[in-house]
Order: C-alpha cells, then sequence, then structure tokens
C-alpha cells in the first residue's frame, strides 16, 4: 500500500490520483482545460465503469469523516464527473459555443 | 386537451400593455440610459442581497459592493438578533469601514463591532457609534450624531432584501405582490448546501436576464442536451405556463416534449447521468423530505397545475432570479451592472444538505452540468452586446414565447419613466 492514496479495491485508479485527486472545482475545470482530449478519455476509460462501485463504498462511511483514501476517491470522482462532458458531449476540452465565458466556482461544501 | 383548449391562443395577447410590436434595446446599450437605470430602479428598487443562512451567529457580516449605486453595504446580524444594513462608509473621513485584502473587494466575518482601519473609529453592530480615539480633541462633538448610515433592510422567506432609497415608495411585501408571494411557505430553510459562482459578462444586465428568461432557444444553443439520435434543428421548445403581476415575471415548465429528464429513456440520456442518478434538472430522486413533496408545496410555486411539472422561474425585478425545481433544489441568479455593456453575474445552487457521497456526488453532477449550460448561455451574450451596438437595427421582432423579454423591456421603461415624471417608483 505504500505510495498509494486510494482504498484498497480501487488501486486500479492509482494511476490517475496524482492528477485528478481535486478538491476544488475550480481547480479541476482548470485542470480539464489545461489536458488533452487523450488524457481526459484514458482516465474516463478506467474510472467510468468504476462510479457505482465507488459510490456504493463512499456510503459506508459518514461523508464529513471521511478516511484520508476515501476523500481522495470522493475528490476523484468529482474529477470524473468534471471530464465527462467533455468525454461524452462536447469531445473538446471547452464547452462548445462558451465563447469567452467563464464562471468562477468560489464556494461550495467541503467535503 | 380541455386545459389547453381554455388557454388563451397569445400569452402576449394577455398584456395588451404590452403591445405586439417590434421591441428596441436601447435601452441595453446607452450610457445614458444605464445612469438613469441607477436612479430610477436600483436605488429606488427592493435588491435581494444574500440569504439569513450567510449571517448564521449574532456577530455575523457580509459586505456587498453595488457598484451600480456606487456604494457598498455591510449586512449584519446584531446581539438582538435582527438583521441590519449599513452604508460601508466611516463617518469620520469617508474611509470604506470593512474590507479585507483590498477596499474593492467583498468579505465576510464575525465581530463584534466595526473599527475602522484609518483612525480607529469603532460602531456597534447596531451602526452607533461608541468609540472615537482622542475623542476630547473634536469640537462640539456627540458620538451619538454620527451613527453608519442605514439602509432599508427586510427579510423575506430567508432572502436579505434592501432598498437604497430614503423612503421606499412601497413596502417589500407589496412591491414583490401576490405571484411572488406565492413562494412563501418553500422550506429555503431546508434547503441550503450552496455552490456559488461569480462572472464578470461584457453585456447589459438585460441582455444575460433576457436569456435565461426565455426557453425559446434551449433546442437550438443547447441542442447537446439531447443525445445526437434526438437533436433536431426543425422543431422548437415551447413554454407551457407564464404570468406576470406588476414588474415581475413567472415561467413555468414541464420537461422536454412533456417528459420530465429523469423518465427519459436511458439511450435518451448521457452515461454519466445514468451512472450517478442526477443530470440538468437535477437528482433523479427527490429527497425524501415531506415539506418538498410538490404535494406539500405551495400552489404559488406551480401556479399553471403544470402535470409534469419540472421548474418554475421567478423573475424579481430588477435583478433577481429564482428558479425551483420539482426534484428538491433551487438556483438563484443576480445581474449587478458595473457599467453600460458589462455586469457581474452571480449563480448558487441550493440543495438539501448531502446526507452521503452518493448525495453530494449527484449534486456535483447537476452543479456540473447546469453550469455548462449557463456557459453556453453567457457565450452568446458579447456577441448580442456587439450586435445591437453596432445600431444597424433599431428595432427586432420577438415570439409570444419571449413575451418575458418584452416585459422586462417594458417595466424598466417604466420605472425610468416615472422617475423622469418625479414621481414615486411604482409597479409597472
Amino acid at each position: 500500500m505504500s505510495g498509494t492514496v486510494l482504498p484498497q479495491a480501487f488501486t486500479d485508479l492509482e494511476p490517475f490520483a496524482a492528477k485528478w485527486c481535486i478538491p476544488a472545482e475550480a481547480a479541476r475545470y482548470a485542470a480539464r482545460l489545461a489536458s488533452t482530449m487523450p488524457e481526459m478519455q484514458a482516465f474516463y476509460d478506467a474510472a467510468f465503469p468504476r462510479v457505482p462501485d465507488a459510490m456504493a463504498h463512499l456510503d459506508q462511511f459518514p461523508l464529513h469523516e471521511l478516511p484520508e483514501r476515501e476523500l481522495n476517491l470522493l475528490h476523484l470522482v468529482y474529477s470524473l464527473v468534471m471530464v465527462s462532458l467533455p468525454v461524452e458531449v462536447w469531445h473538446q476540452p471547452r464547452v462548445i459555443d462558451s465563447g469567452t465565458a467563464y464562471f468562477d466556482r468560489y464556494l461550495e461544501p467541503v467535503p | 386537451m380541455a386545459e389547453l383548449a381554455e388557454r388563451p391562443a397569445s400569452w402576449t395577447g394577455r398584456h395588451p400593455e404590452l403591445g405586439t410590436g417590434l421591441v428596441s434595446y436601447e435601452d441595453s446599450i446607452s450610457p445614458e440610459f444605464a445612469e438613469l437605470e441607477r436612479e430610477a430602479i436600483f436605488r429606488r428598487a427592493w435588491l435581494n442581497v444574500g440569504r439569513v443562512e450567510q449571517l448564521p451567529r449574532k456577530g455575523s457580516f457580509f459586505t456587498k459592493e453595488l457598484a451600480v449605486a456606487r456604494t457598498s453595504v455591510i449586512v449584519t446580524r446584531a446581539l438582538d438578533g435582527q438583521i441590519r444594513a449599513f452604508h460601508n462608509v466611516c463617518r469620520h473621513r469617508g474611509n470604506k469601514l470593512v474590507w479585507d485584502e483590498s477596499p474593492r473587494g467583498e468579505t465576510s466575518g464575525v465581530c463584534r463591532r466595526f473599527m475602522c482601519k484609518y483612525h480607529g473609529w469603532r460602531y456597534g453592530l447596531d451602526g452607533r457609534l461608541q468609540f472615537v480615539l482622542q475623542e476630547e480633541e473634536f469640537l462640539d462633538f456627540d458620538k451619538a450624531d454620527f451613527p453608519l448610515v442605514a439602509v432599508n433592510c427586510e427579510v423575506w422567506e430567508g432572502f436579505i432584501f434592501i432598498n437604497l432609497a430614503a423612503e421606499p415608495g412601497q413596502p417589500l411585501l407589496e412591491f414583490l405582490g401576490p405571484m411572488v408571494r406565492g413562494l412563501e411557505g418553500y422550506p429555503f430553510h431546508l434547503v441550503t448546501e450552496r455552490y456559488a459562482f461569480k462572472a464578470d459578462i461584457l453585456s447589459n444586465w438585460k441582455i444575460f436576464l433576457d436569456a435565461f428568461q426565455e426557453y425559446y432557444h434551449a433546442s437550438i444553443l443547447h441542442s447537446q442536451q439531447q443525445v445526437p439520435a434526438l437533436r433536431n434543428f426543425e422543431t422548437g421548445f415551447k413554454v407551457p405556463h407564464f404570468q406576470i403581476d406588476g414588474p415581475h415575471r413567472l415561467i413555468s415548465t414541464g420537461g422536454w416534449k412533456g417528459v420530465p429528464r429523469h423518465m427519459t429513456p436511458p439511450d435518451q440520456m448521457y452515461p454519466i447521468e445514468c451512472a450517478t442518478q442526477a443530470g440538468l434538472l437535477g437528482p433523479w430522486e427527490r429527497p425524501d423530505i415531506p415539506e418538498l413533496d410538490p404535494a406539500s408545496l405551495p400552489a404559488g410555486i406551480n401556479p399553471g397545475k403544470l402535470d409534469p411539472w419540472s421548474i418554475s422561474n421567478f423573475q424579481l425585478f430588477p435583478n433577481f432570479v429564482i428558479l425551483l425545481y420539482e426534484r428538491g433544489w433551487y438556483l438563484t441568479y443576480h445581474y449587478w451592472p458595473t457599467s453600460h455593456s458589462t455586469h457581474v453575474w452571480e449563480m448558487s445552487f441550493y440543495f438539501p444538505p448531502a446526507r452521503n457521497a452518493s448525495e453530494r456526488i449527484r449534486h456535483e453532477v447537476t452543479a456540473v452540468v447546469s453550469k455548462e449550460a449557463g456557459l453556453q448561455d453567457a457565450g452568446t451574450l458579447d456577441g448580442t452586446q456587439m450586435g445591437l451596438e453596432s445600431r444597424v437595427i433599431s428595432e427586432y421582432p420577438l415570439s409570444d414565447q419571449e413575451i418575458t423579454v418584452r416585459h422586462l423591456h417594458k417595466a424598466v421603461g417604466d420605472w425610468v419613466q416615472s422617475y423622469l415624471r418625479g414621481g414615486q417608483a411604482v409597479r409597472a
């Protein structure tokens, strides 16, 4: 387990943890815009099938007392949500026809 | 179909005062008109500046920058529990009293008193001047004569409103009127998990309001909300219910082709929606909070009695929007002018606090998907502002379901005309 950051059942997602365990949406959005589609596709292909397992695993813990590894997994799922629209809908990092628009999420629940 | 037959052929026709003619957007490109709006509207109408949850304790406060009124306001919960608002200006030399990193930025926190960073004058949460450094050096001086300048402040359903007029033309409840007050009783206090966004927008404030108050654009600008097989640029979307009351508007919808999103077949949705059971219109599962069951909601939330019903979009004059979703959450928009061609826009999503990670993830899906739709709406705005400012075209047509656009510009014009005639701000 040394060097790993996710719960044991999710070691298959470890290669993506360093880049995508991001607590805040603003940083996740920035990471998305700074990523290529092949990068996001690879993360999506690995993580999307694990979403139901991740939700079931995380629901065993009180949301506000998640152990560190579970918290990392939650942040990884948030990032999967963030890349899902580029992969499934837009086929590019930016929202199609969003022009110069940029919304800054400055307040959100923790975790 | 019987219900349909009773409806008038035209929503616009119900409101002869709105006319049916072409509409000018000179009110959105004229610096002179923006100056009139500052006086006639933003210094006279009731403005929402936040919610009571932002002031959880005695001594809680936040500041609100109101460039449109060239002022900053402190909103605070005093030791007596009452919520009050003051202009954020020290009585001594005019310095901005409460700020954190920059005088131009907003701040919030908890304190017992406000102390000016300049000469240390201190004010109580009730606005009274409590302490003056070397008070004996001030001649013919009585602290009691120098409280913070109070701003009219009222709370309705947990929403904090201010009015910058010395004497508001109307009490808040009269200003809101019966249609908006149909929201009374919605359990806002149970829907407090907040996601807040801010954006600098390169258009007049009304142009963005217009973008979010008609759904004629939905099937085109947001074509990708449908999976590719369902996209169609030939058939549009029609809103089933409108209402107008004074300067305020209401739009209710039932869903795409009458089918709520969570009930559409899986092959007509995106994989992330199915995997998490959440999407644009919220988590599929409504939280099991009895107060959020549509059957227990106040009748005024869905006054058109739409079945199915999915969203009611309350447009509170001048710049505040509340959208309530059948799936048990709501969002707000605020549009704060910074010039005739720019504004600061705020959006907040509110959900019942997540009780586990799955609920939190579903909220995240809805917050992400809704933001992306909003980015498309915002993406058009500088292009519209540029087109209008070219003045190549002076008047534009509006369809029947764009009655809300017609009404906003009429209401704004009526308030400005009333101001120019020297009258009180009246319900349009």
